[in-house]
């Protein structure tokens, strides 16, 4: 047996930062879901501080309890806030229903994640039922993209015009993401049930999904802050 | 090699510790937190028992701490590497960066717009 002495400047190192593995330990793709979302972060944080902006600069903003006040179906007035309190339950769930179904992912459970996943579904469609029931009734009062209620009494009325105008910009924006979250959703959903996640042998695309879920999720916790309760 | 073979295990650990308990422990301070979010709008501010302003920002502090639980656990950021972390929460300077910059410029609409 021979044994060779190497010098320091010889030995391999074996660091996270040495090369020959991923220093942060995440597979590729994931890595690349935060990425996006980071820059999905920006997009919604632009739309959001230009909405703080406007509200600044004008003299009097609608007041979103006086706004707000309608549960479609049951009442037209008289319960300000209810039916997004409503809205914001849902959403919430189904981030949780979301974990579960990653958490049964990491158990290799397809049974669980399938179950758990037609849960998150259920509760994207029926947040994004909500808002077309909100958004036919702010119609309704005369609110859309450049008009605002022949009734309002605030002092400024371009105010109120830029709070529809952002208003219907930023949750439809926002909107628009849990739709495509949904059908990503059942496209993984499908894959599950299909067997592609067990054959691969790993569970790793339902975590994926997962963040951009819970990011959507996220958005709305602010759009909820800064719309309806500020 | 040692060492790095801990710190794998312990990040697994980690990993298991996210579990079912642990999930729906995060959802009730999300929705304990959204329920005084709701105490405060339609109860303590009609009443006058508190101040728009201060409202405002009690509103916004709670969003912050929802917001953390959620990225932190939901989006798994806090068992993640402390290099992937950093390179995540820092990239938001720039998000705070533009809103100081943009709320100065709408203050100052404020002023000389509406004469």
């Amino acid at each position: 047996m021979t044994t060779t002495t190497v010098s320091p400047l010889d030995e391999v190192k074996t660091g996270p930062w040495d090369g020959g593995k991923s220093p942060f330990s995440i597979e590729y793709g994931k890595i690349m879901m935060w990425f996006f979302l980071v820059s999905d972060a920006f997009t919604f944080s632009a739309f959001l501080i230009y909405y703080g902006t406007q509200r600044f600069s004008r003299v009097s903003w609608p007041d979103p309890d006086q706004v707000f006040q309608s549960i479609p179906g049951i009442t037209d007035h008289g319960a300000p806030l209810i039916f997004v309190g409503i809205m914001t339950f849902i959403l919430i769930m189904s981030s949780v229903t979301m974990v579960l179904a990653v958490e049964a992912g990491h158990r290799g459970s397809k049974k669980e994640v399938v179950n758990w996943m037609i849960w998150t579904i259920l509760g994207g469609a029926v947040f994004l039922g909500c808002q077309a029931l909100e958004w036919t009734h702010l119609f309704h009062e005369g609110y859309n993209w450049g008009s605002i209620p022949e009734s309002y009494k605030g002092v400024d009325v371009i105010g109120a015009q830029q709070f529809a105008n952002l208003f219907f910009t930023i949750t439809g924006f926002h909107g628009f993401h849990v739709f495509s979250g949904v059908i990503i959703n059942i496209i993984i959903l499908f894959m599950t049930m299909g067997n592609v996640f067990e054959k691969r042998g790993t569970y790793l695309m339902v975590e994926k999904v997962g963040l951009y879920w819970h990011f959507v999720d996220l958005v709305w916790v602010f759009v909820f802050t800064f719309f309806y309760l500020v | 090699m040692a060492t790095e073979h801990t710190q794998e295990h312990e990040g697994h650990e980690e990993h298991a510790s996210m579990s079912k308990k642990k999930i729906w422990t995060v959802f009730f301070y999300l929705l304990g937190i959204t329920a005084i979010e709701f105490f405060i709008a339609l109860v303590l501010i009609p009443k006058g028992l508190l101040n728009q302003g201060i409202g405002n920002f009690i509103y916004i502090v709670l969003t912050l701490v929802k917001a953390y639980y959620i990225v932190a656990y939901f989006m798994h950021l806090k068992f993640e590497k402390l290099a992937f972390k950093t390179g995540i929460i820092i990239s938001l300077i720039f998000i705070i960066y533009f809103i100081v910059l943009m709320l100065t410029e709408g203050s100052y609409l404020y002023v000389h717009t509406n004469k």
